[in-house]
């Protein structure tokens, strides 16, 4: 009978894994585990759950800093900054409609670990890039810091940013400092009706391009469920300061002129329809599988096209074009296609968020790594949890 | 060289000094192999002059191939290698060692793509940091890691320190504009990582190699993201009766969620030199001097400069004066861009320091410093990232004085103890190098630096890559390897369950 650890102290996780090492027994690292369905199975007879470790450690919004127990739920932590009118920047999304689990968001711990981060990734950057600062277990059960609390630190290697997108599987996170910023005053969203895939990408590039400032950009083809069927659109946001904000409108608008079938969504909807999309909202209540796809913003389109010759899809583009989501319709054998389609086309990587069981337990479902690429990943784990204790196979099997 | 100590030099290395120049002149053919002592004296020390050390050959690669070959070669022979981009450390980042070879960056000068479209440029990393903005420019976009020395360092050098500047309170560091990496393990294998897309999916070797000083490998090739330039930038200059006023004022704009693209402040000393050196018209009478600069659309920076007066105002300020036009503003920042210079000019020598504090630490650090001042009987003077916390303190020694060069470096060493002591760290954007190594124990415990070394050992496990930087121990990796544990204990039983 596996045990279900739930520790409410850094010192307790560490007990445990440092039992987990010395018996060699894998653990399921999990937050809360909203992410479970996610990535690859864990074979363990033993789950680790941090959300027992919890709680504000501290929080200075004159710093622009929050220092928050890695177990916290990341609503609790939205709330605390909301109400001194800040906010994650890197807009974490809310994935467990799509994924069809619990309704919570989960913990800031696994959002970090994910590196998941939303629309404003495109200008505000990704959750990695928030980090300052780590506590951690690593599977050794040795305890340890790296970063600090301060904007601008290289003192050692940058193994608070190293935690992230690992998956729990270098180490378990206790507790993170964060780069935190004051909430926009305002915002806005201009859409362009009825674009095509290639004017919509011409139409991203120009926004990007301009000193209007877009802090996100999206792109929805026609027949997609949110906000209209009717038309495609390209939707483009705008932050900030009212001041700032109709005047950079004006410009965006100048710069967009050729494409003459415009509208404006204000306030709290265009908060919704960003909202929406960060948390794939139009792909849910469904069970079919659906890719997360990052390559450049100009070769999005031709990503979809390709993919489109061969499969039947369904998909949206966010970060300018560059990431799509692609829900397969057809129960076709496609990744190995889909991750070709990707080289040719200037490189980038695939993620299987969404699948069944057996298509999970079937095809790689993160971007494989090339030899000497995987070999250094491999002796980076070994490292960290040589004795592979900490999700092992959770990203692939040899990791 | 005088109190660091650098690992001991293998004999071995030196007696085969000979035979080892022609097996590299066989595989960078040509000039690219340097061993006269005359012409290796450039090599010898990087921005950091307090030391200086001869390498034992000086190798100029052209290419990704030799780059690997190269390090294949010092591998398979274990024979150290120190990397270098412009040599403009001041960490001692770049510091030569006796049997090590110095592998100089600076052939690859060559930026390789232009994609505005995805806004990227992707370059060889001996370019210069503001020869990235140079070929962007005209188009409207820059490079916006702006660190002082952005003439002349190389944005392989940025990698390697993480580099910051003025704007990165707005627009993060190095690590936060690298969209990808082709770099080669000591080993002589080339990996690519990330490209012109966002993000990775596996681990963020990215991030790691960002600001690792040149220990985890040779970076050949870099996609940085470049920005649309901001359509205007205004700054105002803001003086203080007093320091710690000048503290409260930016923890107030902070406060009211206004984000600067620059904020920087200046001590009464540091505004001395300045003014006396390029006549910016600082104004004389006051004990700190701000200066705040806005960049957006201008209807934005109008808007917040007000709100900034404001608050200026609020907190005491007795001098106020915003930039009425692009020369006016250049003006502002010559000073404070030639602060450093400034301080050449009135004391023989000085030594740069570069801790980090969480903002509100401001007045006690200042303060704590005019006391370390007197205890080490040498001047200091205050250049201050303030928006991000990265102070540089400036200590007035006279090298040809006998005990001035230990007495300041002692005098660092408490400035940067203070620092960790508030909260903050010891370096933020020139790096350990050897300036700091001995006291990453202030801040780290030996299990923090283990873990750090661990990153070191899968990337480099023979310790060939830039030793003697950073760390000061070197643990042999398998040392690193050992655990200890008890096996057979039964599970916790205080340990709540799910």
């Amino acid at each position: 009978m596996g045990e279900g650890f739930h520790p409410t102290t850094a010192q307790e996780l560490e007990a445990v894994v440092k039992w987990a090492a010395a018996e060699r027994t894998p653990l399921e690292v999990i937050g809360s585990g909203t992410k479970r369905t996610w990535g690859r199975q864990v074979q363990s007879a033993h789950t680790l759950r941090t959300d027992g470790i919890s709680g504000i450690v501290d929080y200075q919004p004159a710093e622009l800093v929050l220092t928050v127990k890695a177990g916290t739920s990341l609503e609790e932590v939205q709330k605390l900054l909301k109400d001194h009118n800040q906010e994650l920047p890197f807009e974490p999304a809310n994935l467990s409609a799509v994924l069809g689990t619990s309704e919570t968001a989960g913990t800031i711990g696994g959002v970090l670990a994910t590196n998941l981060s939303g629309p404003r990734r495109l200008k505000a950057g990704a959750a990695r890039d928030h980090v300052l600062g780590l506590e951690a277990v690593s599977g050794r059960g040795e305890i340890f810091k790296a970063g600090g609390r301060v904007v601008k630190n290289v003192t050692g290697y940058d193994l608070s940013r190293g935690f992230c997108s690992s998956w729990g599987t270098l180490s378990v996170a206790t507790s993170f400092s964060l780069k935190v910023l004051p909430r926009a005053a305002k915002e806005c969203t201009c859409v362009l009706l009825g674009l095509n895939p290639t004017q919509a990408t011409q139409a991203m590039t120009e926004a990007m391009g301009s000193s209007a400032e877009v802090s996100s950009a999206a792109y929805l083809p026609k027949g997609f469920c949110l906000l209209s069927q009717e038309f495609s659109m390209v939707l483009l946001r705008l932050e900030g300061i009212p001041a700032s904000i109709d005047y950079r409108l004006e410009k965006l608008r100048g710069v967009l002129k050729k494409f003459t079938s415009q509208e404006l969504i204000e306030g709290q909807a265009s908060r919704k329809t960003w909202g929406d999309l960060r948390d794939l909202l139009p792909f849910a209540g469904s069970t079919k599988p659906l890719w997360k796809i990052s390559v450049s913003p100009t070769a999005g389109q031709q990503v979809v096209a390709e993919l489109e010759k061969r499969f039947a899809i369904k998909y949206m583009q966010d970060w300018g074009g560059g990431l799509v989501w692609v829900e397969m319709q057809g129960d076709e054998p496609h990744d190995v296609p889909l991750r070709r389609i990707i080289a040719e086309n200037g490189g980038g990587h695939a993620m299987l968020l969404r699948a069944s069981p057996e298509l999970r337990a079937s095809v790689e479902l993160f971007q494989p790594l090339p030899d000497t690429l995987l070999h250094l990943t491999k002796r980076l784990k070994a490292q960290f949890d040589p004795h592979s204790v900490l999700n092992p196979g959770r990203m692939y099997a040899s990791i | 060289m005088a109190a660091i100590a650098m690992p001991k030099p293998a004999q071995e290395t030196l007696e085969k000094r000979m035979k080892i120049v022609a097996d590299l002149k066989k595989i960078v053919p040509g000039e690219g192999v340097i061993s006269d002592t005359i012409e290796m004296r450039p090599y010898e020390t990087d921005a950091f002059t307090a030391y200086r050390q001869l390498p034992l050959v000086v190798v100029l690669p052209e290419t990704v191939d030799q780059v690997s070959q190269v390090l294949k070669y010092c591998y398979d022979n274990d024979i150290k290698v120190v990397p270098r981009g412009a040599g403009t450390s001041l960490s001692g980042g770049a510091l030569p060692l006796e049997d090590g070879v110095l592998l100089s960056m600076m052939k690859f000068n060559q930026i390789l793509e232009v994609d505005l479209p995805n806004r990227a440029v992707v370059t060889q990393t001996g370019v210069t940091n503001l020869g990235i903005t140079r070929a962007v420019e005209h188009e409207g976009f820059y490079y916006a890691p702006d660190p002082s020395s952005q003439i002349a360092c190389s944005i392989g050098g940025n990698i390697a320190e993480n580099s910051g500047g003025v704007h990165s309170l707005k627009y993060g560091l190095t690590t936060n504009n690298l969209l990808g990496l082709e770099v080669v393990l000591m080993t002589g294998e080339v990996i690519r990582l990330g490209g012109k897309h966002l993000d990775t999916q596996a681990y963020d070797l990215l991030a790691m190699i960002t600001g690792s000083e040149g220990l985890l490998a040779v970076v050949t090739e870099v996609t940085v993201r470049i920005l649309q330039k901001p359509e205007t930038a205004r700054a105002a200059l803001i003086g203080f009766p007093a320091a710690t006023q000048a503290g409260r004022c930016v923890a107030d704009i902070i406060g009211a969620g206004i984000i600067p693209g620059g904020m920087e402040l200046m001590d009464k000393l540091a505004v001395e030199a300045a003014e006396a050196f390029v006549h910016a018209g600082y104004p004389l009478d006051v004990d700190a001097l701000m200066i705040v600069e806005l960049d957006g659309p201008e209807a934005e920076v109008d808007d917040l400069l007000e709100q900034v007066s404001s608050i200026a105002k609020q907190n005491g300020s007795s001098y106020l004066r915003v930039s009425q036009s692009e020369e006016e503003r250049n003006i502002f920042w010559a000073g404070r861009k030639a602060a450093f210079p400034a301080v050449g000019r009135i004391s023989p020598d000085y030594l740069c320091m570069d801790g980090t504090i969480p903002r509100a630490a401001l007045p006690e650090v200042l303060e704590g410093m005019q006391e370390l001042s007197k205890k080490h009987g040498l001047r200091v003077a205050n250049v201050f990232h303030a928006g991000d916390g990265n102070m540089h303190p400036l200590i007035f020694y006279d090298a040809s004085q006998p005990g001035e060069l230990a007495a300041a470096e002692e005098f660092g060493a408490d400035i940067l103890r203070l620092c960790v002591k508030v909260g903050g760290v010891l370096t933020g954007e020139h790096g350990v190098g050897i300036e700091k190594r001995d006291l990453m124990p202030e801040m780290f415990s030996e299990d923090d630096i283990k873990q750090q070394q661990r990153v070191k050992c899968a990337f480099d496990e023979k310790h060939l890559l830039n030793p003697g930087k950073m760390f000061p121990v070197l643990h042999r990796c398998a040392e690193l390897g050992f655990m200890h544990v008890h096996q057979g204990q039964l599970p916790f039983p205080d340990i709540p369950r799910f």
